[in-house]
C-alpha cells in the first residue's frame, strides 16, 4: 500500500464566519459625534459610525429611534426642517458635508434618496428617468435614450417596461414604481443611495425583487437603508446598526449582529422582546 | 436543487454551497471509511494514522456547515422546503460526523498487530465493511439527488448488515470459548464490527432525513413496511 500523503482538499465556499472589522474597510461616509435636535428634543445623541464603500449598511430600531433622521443627515434633508440644529461632522470621502461652502444640490446628486412610498412624477416612464439629466441640461436624444435604458436595466425594470416607455408611470404597479424611482435615482450616477423603508409599502414578492436589486446595486453604489423590517436588514445588508432613543447601541457586520449580538438590548430587540 | 430558483440569487447560492459542503463532507467520510478498511485488511499503520488525522477535517466541516445553517436561519428565515433542507442538513452532518468517529475506532484497530494465525478473525470484517461502504455510498448518492426511492432502498440495506453482524458475533464468541487467550484481540474485532453496524444505523438515519426533506414526512421510528406505505402515498405522520 503506497503512503497516502495527499490530503483531501475541501473547499466549502461557505461565507467566512469570522467577524468583519468595519473600520478596516474603505470608508465612504463617516459620522463623527453627530448631534441633532428638533427644537429642544434631541433626536440624535452623539452618533459615531463609519459607512464602508460599496456595501449595504442597514439602520434598524424601533419607531422614533432616530434612524430616518440619521439617514436624512447624509444628504442634508434636515436642512429643510426649520427648528433643526446639527452639530458634529459627516464626512463624504473625507470632506465634511456640513461645511458652509458645500453645494447642497451637488451633494444631493452624489447622495441620492429613495423614499418609503414610490413617488414617480406624473410623466411617462421615460421622462421620469430622464428628468435628472434634463435638469442638468442634457437634451441629446441619444444620450438620454442610453441613460434611460441603462438605468432601467440597472433597476431590473427594463424588460417589464421597454415596450411602453412613453406610458404614464402611474400605470405601473407599486413595486414597479419603486424600481422606477430607483432607476431615476441612479440615472444621475450618484455615489451613495439612501433608501428609507424602500419596500414597506410593497407586497412580499416585490419586496424580494427590491432586495435582490439592492444586492446588485451594491457593486456600484454605497447603499444605506433604513428599515422597520429586521429580517429585511438581515437579508440585504453587510453591516447593521441598531439605534435606540437617538443613540447607536450596536454596530456590527450583519452575520454577527443577527447571530451573536454583543449587547443585551440588541438581542432583546432582534428577538422581539421589546420595541 | 431540483426546486425552482429563489428571487434572491444570494439565498440560492447560500443553499447551494451548504448542499455542496455536505456532499464534500460525505465524500470525505466515505474515503475515510474505505481507507480504514484497507488499513485493517493490509495492516497498514501509516494509512491508519492518516485516517486518524483526517478526522479533524470532518469535524471542521461539520462546524462550518453548522455555522452556515445558523446564519441562513437567522438571516433568511427559510420556510417549507428550504426550512426542511436546513433541518435535514443539520441532522445529516451530525450523523456524518459520528460516522467519522466510528471510522476512527476502525483505524485504531488497524494499528493493532494481528499475527498470521489471528488473521482469520478479520475475514468477517472485510465482508461487513463492504456492505457498509455500499450503504454509505448509496445514502450519499440519494442525498445528492434527494431521491426518495433510493433512500428507501438504503433504509432496507440495514437489515442485511444487522444479519451479518449477528452472524459474526456468534462466530467470534465461538472463537473466544475455544481460546480465551485470544479474547483481547477478538474484542478489537468485536468493536470494529460494532462500529460498522452503527455506521449502518446512521446511514438509515440519513435516508430518513432525505424522505423528510423531500416529502415533509417524519418516518423515524417506524418499521420499514409502514415507512414504505407512508412514503408511497400514505398520509404524513404528524
Amino acid at each position: 500500500m503506497e503512503q497516502q500523503t495527499e490530503k483531501p482538499t475541501i473547499k466549502t465556499h461557505l461565507a467566512a464566519p469570522s467577524e468583519v472589522n468595519i473600520d478596516a474597510l474603505p470608508r465612504k461616509l463617516e459620522v463623527k459625534d453627530l448631534r441633532l435636535s428638533y427644537g429642544k428634543d434631541e433626536a440624535l445623541r452623539g452618533i459615531n459610525l463609519v459607512i464602508p464603500e460599496k456595501k449595504v449598511t442597514a439602520f434598524i430600531g424601533p419607531s422614533g429611534c432616530g434612524k430616518s433622521t440619521l439617514l436624512r443627515c447624509f444628504n442634508r434633508m434636515n436642512d429643510l426642517v426649520e427648528s433643526c440644529t446639527i452639530t458634529g461632522e459627516i464626512l463624504l470621502d473625507g470632506e465634511n458635508i456640513y461645511q458652509p461652502n458645500v453645494d447642497v444640490a451637488e451633494l444631493r446628486r452624489q447622495v441620492g434618496m429613495v423614499f418609503q412610498k414610490p413617488n414617480p412624477f406624473p410623466k411617462s416612464i421615460y421622462e421620469n428617468v430622464a428628468y435628472g439629466l434634463r435638469l442638468q441640461g442634457v437634451n441629446d436624444r441619444r444620450t438620454l435614450d442610453e441613460v434611460v435604458e441603462q438605468s432601467l436595466r440597472g433597476a431590473a425594470l427594463w424588460d417589464e417596461v421597454k415596450d411602453r416607455l412613453h406610458d404614464n408611470a402611474f400605470g405601473l404597479s407599486g413595486g414597479q414604481q419603486q424600481r422606477l424611482v430607483i432607476a431615476r435615482a441612479i440615472a444621475i450616477e450618484p455615489e451613495v443611495l439612501l433608501l428609507d423603508e424602500p419596500a414597506s409599502a410593497l407586497d412580499p414578492i416585490s419586496t424580494l425583487k427590491i432586495e435582490e436589486l439592492i444586492n446588485e446595486l451594491k457593486e456600484q453604489y454605497t447603499i444605506v437603508i433604513v428599515t422597520h423590517n429586521m429580517q429585511q436588514a438581515a437579508r440585504v445588508s453587510d453591516q447593521t446598526a441598531f439605534l435606540y432613543m437617538g443613540e447607536l447601541i450596536e454596530y456590527a457586520d450583519t452575520n454577527t449582529l443577527f447571530t451573536t449580538p454583543a449587547k443585551k438590548q440588541t438581542e432583546d430587540y432582534i428577538t422581539g422582546r421589546y420595541g | 436543487m431540483q426546486k425552482g430558483k429563489h428571487i434572491s440569487e444570494q439565498f440560492n447560492s447560500e443553499l447551494e454551497s451548504v448542499r455542496n459542503a455536505v456532499l464534500s463532507m460525505g465524500g470525505l467520510v466515505e474515503k475515510q471509511l474505505t481507507d480504514a478498511l484497507t488499513a485493517i485488511e493490509t495492516n497498514d499503520a501509516s494509512l491508519a494514522d492518516t485516517v486518524l488525522s483526517n478526522d479533524k477535517k470532518i469535524n471542521a466541516l461539520e462546524m462550518d456547515i453548522d455555522g452556515a445553517c445558523t446564519r441562513i436561519i437567522a438571516k433568511r428565515q427559510p420556510t417549507a422546503s428550504d426550512l426542511r433542507l436546513i433541518v435535514a442538513t443539520l441532522k445529516t452532518i451530525a450523523d456524518l460526523e459520528r460516522i467519522g468517529d466510528e471510522v476512527k475506532r476502525l483505524a485504531r484497530v488497524a494499528k493493532e498487530n494481528f499475527t498470521s494465525d489471528q488473521k482469520h478473525l478479520l475475514i468477517g470484517l472485510e465482508n461487513l465493511g463492504q456492505l457498509v461502504v455500499n450503504m454509505l455510498r448509496q445514502a450519499l448518492d440519494s442525498f445528492a439527488r434527494m431521491d426518495v426511492e433510493s433512500a428507501l432502498e438504503v433504509h432496507k440495506l440495514d437489515s442485511n448488515i444487522d444479519r451479518q453482524y449477528e452472524g459474526m458475533m456468534r462466530q467470534l464468541m465461538t472463537y473466544m470459548m475455544e481460546d480465551p487467550r485470544s479474547i483481547p484481540k477478538i474484542m478489537d474485532v468485536v468493536w470494529s464490527a460494532r462500529s460498522l453496524e452503527r455506521i449502518g444505523d446512521r446511514c438509515q438515519n440519513i435516508a430518513e432525513y432525505i424522505i423528510y426533506n423531500v416529502q415533509g414526512k417524519d418516518v423515524r421510528h417506524s418499521s420499514h413496511e409502514s415507512m414504505e406505505d407512508t412514503v408511497r402515498g400514505g398520509k404524513p405522520q404528524v
